[in-house]
């Protein structure tokens, strides 16, 4: 009835799983609690759970990304505190066989549930703002692709408190990951969780590419485009193109460990390094995916806070789009070891080099920006800053990993990690708290609080910094990863300053949620009723803070480069002669509905229950079907609406 | 302050009512296709990966049959004599919904769904016969690998089948209204898609194969 599920999934006799299972099910419920005790429920769903705007579907993507940051955070420093402790004799307080959950669990979060939706989500609220139209392609589509994010997010939060999570690393390689060798449920948590969350992902690409090739303001021709619209471009064209990919292979593994198969089995005839070949063919484009917004974000704010335009704009958006082809010819310098030998090697060591070129041409290019700029020390660009010194060391070290003969001595080292997490916290991580602080004053229409998040960047850099030039060294001293202990105790020093280095990267993050607490209480004495708080360059800086449904009353006319700047050069802004009533998308659970039927699915998967599986499936093509029949149902603004709107907000925008 | 009063730098006085046309937004009709075509095209390369494993395990047979002694030409031929001609009449249901010939939209409906049912039919069949002799997709990885392009081609056209019927079912309840002729649009590009996918499983898998 039940298939694999029974009471032994709970884990009662492991005291820190328990412990994390207690406190995810306490904070759910006392969420939950709190909301249906202040009588919540009506205004989430109508405002938020079934809505289809594109800026309230980015807000909750990045929301979704800070709660999961949380979680995988946890998860590092777990790991880290273990690795203080757990040399020669110690043997640490967590087991090898949670200590590999736990790792596995730290690198599917932090890139599936972080690092993605974060930037998805700035993705979502920034590019139809900046491309100065009212929404994206499909809005009901945004809506199922954000919650299908969720939803494998909550399955990934599940195997916490019911089951375990893989213990394969978060690539999850077979022929560990087979049925032979993890007969357990954790690998099928990984494969479904992210199964769902892909399928979102890739929703959410061909939105993004249709919207940024079909809907742009009048005007706004290919070479007028924002940067940051141009590097989302080239992150989505890479999703659409990459994520079928790690849909194909996971599907594979899948019909090995549920049927039988034989496609990287062992016996069989199955092919291991087939799975590495095609991971990796989805995984380094998806590396692109995640730092190519960065780029874009750290080129608007940089320019914005020098108070000039983007130097070498064209180079910037050829740079871009090489990087987006390159992207695909590089993947095999993740396995440089399996064998393929020389020249093989030889070519894709020197496709890594090259791919260096067009990201050196961009550094150039921010450092040619902030020259004799009037440069602004806010927030976002103190983030823009320390990853440009960050990026390039993370980015020098990966020269050096793309040398097949350096990679064979440090491959799989401490040398990685610490390669690895240079780029993916000084490019993505950072990328994404620059557009955080840059655009939230535009998605709550106030801004948060400078010295607080001042004090948040300086302890995640010099954190940072602290946690992971050690491993530089301990992995250069022959430290693999992966390890829940180790018998050389003369590393035990470099892995403690790591643990410092954490505790300190924990401190930047209590201080960004005091700085968002602190904000929201004074948040009266902070509104920004210009709607262009940085005296911004691009459109989105254009209408209001927060945006209405419909972003602009009247579709701007875009007659160059930085629009918006350019508008405001040629005199103050003024309304409109006439304004048309406009359709806005109605509401729609689809999104939300369909979620919960794949959260239902993917948990009977996982379990073997048969029956729930195909009632979930059937339940979810239905309300596909359903809301295929219906119309799309839209509602009107009136132009005389729009026009007191409007009228309103341009005089609170006058100075007083 | 009327609102026809000022003039707005924000946009060009003769600002025209922007929803659509070549300098702005594209219409809806664009906008659905497009971004069906680059649905099919991340579809496409899906079934790429599923091509490229079939190229790698194609020769590991494990001790197992190989596809010379599997594969039956004379019904992949008819197979194949199936589906394009499905896309034949599929393309005469759509000039006949554009034209609001619903007599002729039925009748080359009726036809695509009989025709891709017949497909199917011996896909099924084939899949029977071969699981019979005992080359089950559990027996090597050439026939997972097998079974996995060629069964993600069928659940396509099963997928193609049921969307052809909810379409029927569209038409006949709302009549061809410009929604129900976008989403037929999507239908037709899907099915048409489904056509070039098999013409490369039919030359990889059983050309080749059956050599």
């Amino acid at each position: 009835m039940l298939g694999k599920l029974s009471w032994a999934a709970i884990p009662f006799d492991q005291p820190i799983p328990m412990a994390a299972s207690v406190l995810v099910c306490v904070g759910m419920l006392s969420v939950l609690g709190l909301v249906t005790w202040k009588g919540w429920w009506s205004y989430l769903w109508r405002e938020w759970l079934t809505s289809v705007d594109h800026k309230r579907i980015g807000v909750m993507y990045v929301l979704l990304a800070l709660v999961m940051l949380l979680r995988g955070f946890v998860d590092a420093i777990m790991m880290r505190t273990q690795l203080a402790i757990a040399a020669g004799a110690a043997q640490g307080y967590l087991p090898p066989e949670h200590y590999d959950q736990i790792f596995s669990a730290h690198g599917t979060i932090m890139i599936f549930f972080v690092a993605m939706p974060f930037m998805v989500g700035l993705m979502n609220f920034v590019v139809p703002l900046q491309l100065g139209v009212r929404d994206v392609a499909f809005p009901v589509l945004n809506a199922v692709s954000f919650w299908l994010t969720a939803a494998g997010a909550l399955l990934v939060n599940a195997s916490l408190v019911v089951g375990e999570f893989a213990r394969t690393g978060w690539l999850a390689y077979p022929p560990l990951s087979e049925l032979q060798f993890s007969p357990g449920v954790g690998v099928d948590y990984y494969l479904w969780a992210l199964q769902i969350s892909g399928i979102g992902t890739l929703l959410a690409g061909i939105n993004l590419v249709t919207t940024l090739l079909k809907l742009r303001a009048p005007g706004m021709g290919y070479m007028r485009m924002p940067v940051f619209c141009w590097t989302a471009l080239a992150s989505n064209l890479l999703i659409v193109a990459a994520f079928p990919i790690l849909t194909a292979t996971f599907a594979m593994l899948l019909l090995d460990r549920y049927v039988g198969m034989h496609f990287f089995t062992n016996d069989g005839g199955g092919n291991a390094m087939m799975f590495v070949n095609l991971i990796w063919a989805w995984g380094h484009p998806e590396v692109y995916i995640l730092i190519l917004p960065a780029f874009g974000i750290f080129s608007e704010v940089i320019a914005t806070f020098s108070g000039k335009a983007l130097f070498g704009y064209r180079s910037m958006v050829m740079a871009t789009m090489a990087i987006c082809v390159l992207s695909f010819t590089v993947w095999l310098h993740h396995f440089f070891t399996m064998g393929a030998g020389a020249n093989v090697n030889a070519i894709f060591g020197i496709m890594s080099m090259i791919i260096a070129v067009p990201t050196g041409v961009k550094v150039f290019n921010w450092l040619f920006t902030l020259y004799r700029g009037r440069i602004r020390f806010e927030v976002p660009l103190l983030w823009a800053l320390g990853f440009m010194i960050t990026f390039v060391i993370g980015g020098l070290t990966g020269v050096l990993l793309a040398v097949p003969p350096v990679d064979f001595v440090v491959h799989n080292s401490a040398f990685l990690v610490a390669h690895f997490h240079n780029v993916i916290i000084g490019g993505v991580l950072f990328g994404g708290m620059a557009g955080f602080y840059y655009w939230f004053p535009k998605a709550f229409g106030f801004t948060l609080d400078r010295r607080l998040g001042a004090i948040s960047f300086w302890c995640w850099l010099i954190g940072f910094y602290l946690a992971f030039m050690p491993l530089y060294a301990v992995g250069l001293l022959g430290m693999t990863r992966r390890m829940q202990h180790y018998a050389d105790v003369t590393w035990q020093p470099y892995l403690i300053v790591a643990e410092a280095g954490a505790i300190v990267i924990l401190c930047g993050i209590v201080a960004t949620i005091a700085q968002i607490v602190v904000s929201i209480r004074t948040r009266e004495r902070r509104r920004d009723r210009t709607g262009d708080p940085w005296n911004g360059r691009t459109l989105e800086w254009s209408t209001a803070s927060p945006p209405p449904a419909y972003n602009f009353a009247v579709l701007p006319r875009v007659e160059s480069l930085d629009a918006f700047w350019a508008m405001k050069q040629r005199g103050p802004i003024v309304p409109a002669q006439r304004y048309d009533p406009i359709e806005v998308p109605a509401n729609s659970p689809n999104g939300f509905v369909t979620a919960f039927f794949a959260v239902v699915t993917g948990f009977a998967l996982i379990w073997h229950i048969w029956w729930m599986a195909i009632l979930g499936l059937a339940c979810a093509a239905l309300t596909l079907l359903g809301f295929g029949w219906i119309e799309r149902v839209e509602h009107e603004v009136s132009g005389e609406k729009l026009a007191d709107a409007e009228r309103a907000r341009l005089r609170t925008m006058e100075p007083a | 302050m009327s609102v026809h009063a000022a003039t707005a730098d924000l946009t060009a006085p003769h600002a025209p009512t922007i929803s659509r046309g070549a300098d702005g937004p594209a219409s809806v009709r664009i906008v659905v296709a497009y971004g069906f075509w680059i649905f099919l095209l991340s579809d496409i390369i899906m079934f790429s990966a599923f091509f490229a494993a079939y190229a790698v395990l194609s020769g590991e047979t494990a001790g197992g049959p190989a596809g010379r002694e599997l594969f039956n030409l004379r019904n992949a031929g008819i197979e194949t004599l199936c589906l394009l001609f499905s896309s034949y009449t599929c393309g005469l249901g759509i000039l006949a919904a554009t034209k609001r010939r619903i007599g002729g939209f039925y009748l080359s409906f009726a036809l695509t769904f009989a025709l891709g049912a017949t497909f199917l039919g011996f896909e099924i069949a084939e899949f029977a016969g071969m699981i019979a002799l005992g080359a089950g997709p559990a027996r090597s990885a050439f026939l997972s690998a097998f079974f996995s392009l060629v069964g993600l081609h069928g659940a396509h056209v099963t997928a193609g089948l049921i969307w052809l019927a909810f379409m029927v079912a569209q038409i006949a309840v709302k009549g061809p209204r410009d929604f129900v002729l976008r989403r037929l649009l999507c239908f037709s590009l899907f099915w048409h898609a489904l056509d070039i996918i098999w013409v490369a499983l039919l030359t990889l898998v059983y050309l080749m194969g059956a050599r």
